[in-house]
């Protein structure tokens, strides 16, 4: 199918079937697609098939919103780049003063004496194990809600 | 500031696009009234959704805006706008869970011209033109992308295929190809319901 739709006159039927949809077609155009229309009995229940699909868009349009929609547009699109410039610095931010306060955390922790060796090293571990888990977690349901075919299956 | 404004609103695009590549957004914000309901309607013939519709085209002028500093002001804007535009619509259609929820509430973005003058319709022929109109927008909300995309900048913008061509810096031959495959989508849709 494909393979004949790419052969030059059917691409060329095709061609001039648009552009008279349009009203794109030159007076000779308008002869040689009624020349083939004449001809070709397949063509022409094709063109009858195009037109009438042609007749229904016609008269649709897109829907306008209502006008108030307009006054507060730019303001809103202004809005947003602030919002991307704040969400960039908040989240810069968190990511230094949160790396900051584990590393704090983590030397002040080795540096108690008072706690035991053991609950220390092992208090550290539950953290980098709940760190490791969140992450993998986290990149597993993004890869999958990117890639289930059931995503759409209502259950 | 009515000087201001009026410096603005009476500017040429050009002038306007050169001031905001400079880093003048109110200068930007006279761009983007100058073409917001074309950048909406783009989108909403899309996506098919309002509220989609108005998300994607502000979010497309909030990046247009990020990336002022290329704006080429030689260039009409629109174009250089449509491709941030578009990407965006294209990827949230490759969203299943969008495309799924577009496809269920197909319809609701498309309204339709009464013919001024046209005697009142029968009750059955006008109940089977909506029946038809039902059908081309729930089969046009199925078509790919790019066969959409086309079809609406023909049929709801109404540009002519070297204008199509232009803007999506394509042949026109592709867009004729383009605008077939989407023509006899539509009317297998309709044959399949008779």
């Amino acid at each position: 199918m494909t393979d004949r739709k790419n052969e030059p006159g059917l691409e060329r039927q095709a061609e001039l079937m648009m552009r008279a949809l349009d009203e794109e077609l030159t007076a000779e155009e308008r002869g040689e697609l009624e020349n083939r229309l004449a001809e070709q009995p397949e063509l022409r229940a094709e063109w009858q098939r195009l037109s009438r699909a042609r007749e229904v868009t016609m008269g649709m349009k897109l829907r306008n919103p209502p006008e108030e929609v307009w006054d507060g547009y730019w303001t809103s699109v202004y809005s947003r780049l602030e919002r991307g410039v704040g969400w960039l610095l908040v989240s810069i931010g968190a990511i230094i003063v949160g790396s900051w306060a584990v590393w704090e955390w983590i030397t002040a922790l080795l540096q108690d004496t008072e706690i035991p060796a053991a609950v220390r090293y092992s208090m550290i571990a539950l953290f980098v194990g709940l760190v490791i888990l969140l992450v993998s977690v986290a990149r597993h349901r993004l890869s999958v809600s990117k890639s289930d075919p059931y995503k759409d299956i209502q259950r | 500031m009515a000087h201001a404004v009026g410096r603005y609103s009476d500017a040429s695009e050009s002038a306007l696009m050169r001031w905001a590549s400079g880093g003048d957004s109110a200068a930007f914000g006279e761009l983007v009234r100058r073409n917001m309901r074309r950048g909406y309607h783009a989108a909403l013939g899309l996506v098919g959704s309002h509220d989609d519709a108005m998300d994607l085209s502000q979010d497309a002028f909030a990046r247009a805006l990020k990336h002022a500093r290329r704006m080429d002001p030689d260039r009409p804007f629109y174009p250089w706008f449509y491709q941030i535009l578009r990407r965006l619509c294209f990827n949230f259609l490759r969203d299943r869970a969008n495309r799924r929820r577009l496809l269920d509430e197909a319809g609701g973005w498309i309204g339709h011209d009464p013919i001024v003058g046209a005697a009142p319709e029968h009750p059955e022929v006008r109940l089977q033109r909506e029946d038809a109109r039902r059908i081309i927008v729930r089969a046009m909300a199925g078509l790919p992308e790019v066969q959409r995309e086309v079809l609406v900048l023909r049929e709801f913008e109404g540009l002519k295929y070297g204008e199509i061509a232009e803007l999506l810096d394509i042949p026109a031959g592709t867009v004729m190809s383009r605008l077939y495959a989407a023509r006899r989508g539509l009317a297998d849709a309709l044959e399949e319901h008779d």
